[in-house]
């Protein structure tokens, strides 16, 4: 029922301009979005809901929760599969080019005048004093995310994952993927296991 | 064979970086800086701090200029390709599958157990980067532009951009 009123929505408007609507919507989402692809949810929410009304609160809620449970940068899962659903192939890569395109030129830019003058004193020093600026935005990142696990896993084993995964990687050298792929399969097998019984 | 190593250095933080793009800088660390050496962390830092203070999704941000300087044009479109398209796939052709499984807990689970994970990558990188600082600029530089970038970014609120411009500014000033 749902799907069925979308899909009379979206045909109101033709193609191209649908294709502007969906190239604008991302296209700011992508400019406005300060600090990486979660701090940006809410512009979509706002573009996709609030303006050009191609999703219901509901459904815009389900999109997320699954984008949440799946891998991978968060905006690029929500602008190819809201492009898809509004507008089939060419939706999902219009949606995609128009938030990824603009900040990737942007960083080729800023970053290649940084090293075309790399060799100048000063300069050099500029770039360095950088790097602990970032120290603090990892570590509190970092931050963020121990305080997330203590909150939703419980602070015994949070902290117990943080050091077993410490040890593994840091210690033994085990590739951090090794790891992750370990959680998936802890978390998936007991899942499996049941569906086989039913 | 540079663009089958760029396709994987950004394919696997794609498909292991549970909680969106932020999560997965130490992943692709980990294979830019550690495995395939394109970068040393010194340039890998300059990329993380102007992808912060750059609007737009953090992950292809470094993908698409990574790859661009590994390989041009082509090395972008690769990177982009590996980061963007498995879990979009993924999500394009799952939905169906976990609408029907989406409150099972294991799969709430997932992104729970995972989270300590990615903590722990995210301190080493921090120790890591403290470490690269005191020894380009100095323990005493270090720690007092450690110390004010933490009141500036969480005590004060300032945006990372206008953060990482004064660190900029002060960096030219004292070189």
């Amino acid at each position: 029922m749902v799907e069925r009123m979308i899909e009379k929505k979206t045909s109101d408007r033709p193609g191209r301009i649908l294709h502007r609507d969906i190239s604008l919507a991302f296209f700011r989402i992508g400019m406005l979005g300060f600090g990486g692809g979660p701090s940006s949810i809410p512009l979509v929410h706002k573009e996709v809901v609030k303006k050009y009304e191609w999703m219901t609160e509901d459904e815009f809620g389900d999109t997320l929760a699954l984008a949440n449970t799946l891998p991978g940068p968060i905006a690029t899962k929500m602008a190819g599969y809201i492009g898809y659903r509004v507008a089939g192939v060419w939706g999902c890569l219009n949606a995609l080019f128009a938030s990824v395109f603009p900040t990737v030129l942007l960083m080729i830019v800023f970053l290649g005048l940084l090293q075309t003058y790399k060799d100048i004193p000063w300069v050099q020093h500029m770039s360095a004093s950088v790097v602990p600026v970032v120290a603090v935005m990892l570590g509190v990142l970092t931050w963020d995310f121990i305080k997330k696990s203590g909150e939703t896993l419980g602070w015994l084993r949070a902290i117990m994952m943080l050091v077993v995964s410490g040890v593994l990687i840091e210690a033994l050298n085990i590739h951090p993927a090794i790891v992750i792929l370990g959680c998936i399969l802890i978390v998936f097998l007991p899942l499996l296991k049941r569906r086989k019984k039913v | 064979m540079i663009y089958w190593h760029i396709f994987l250095a950004f394919f696997i933080p794609g498909i292991l970086g549970y909680g969106g793009g932020p999560a997965s800088i130490p992943l692709v660390e980990h294979e830019v800086v550690g495995k395939y050496e394109w970068m040393t962390t010194q340039e890998f830092s300059e990329v993380v701090a102007i992808g912060n203070s750059l609007p737009g999704p953090i992950a292809t941000k470094m993908a698409g200029y990574i790859g661009y300087t590994e390989a041009g044009i082509l090395g972008s479109i690769v990177a982009l390709f590996a980061s963007v398209a498995p879990s979009l796939i993924l999500m394009i052709f799952m939905m169906a599958i976990l609408m029907k499984y989406k409150d099972e807990p294991e799969v709430k689970n997932l992104t729970m157990l995972i989270r300590p994970v990615i903590a722990i990558l995210l301190l080493f990188m921090t120790i890591q980067f403290a470490q690269e600082s005191v020894e380009g600029i100095g323990i005493g530089y270090t720690l007092l532009l450690m110390a004010v970038s933490y009141i500036l970014l969480e005590k004060i609120k300032l945006h990372p951009a206008i953060v990482i411009a004064l660190a900029l500014l002060f960096g030219a000033l004292t070189g």
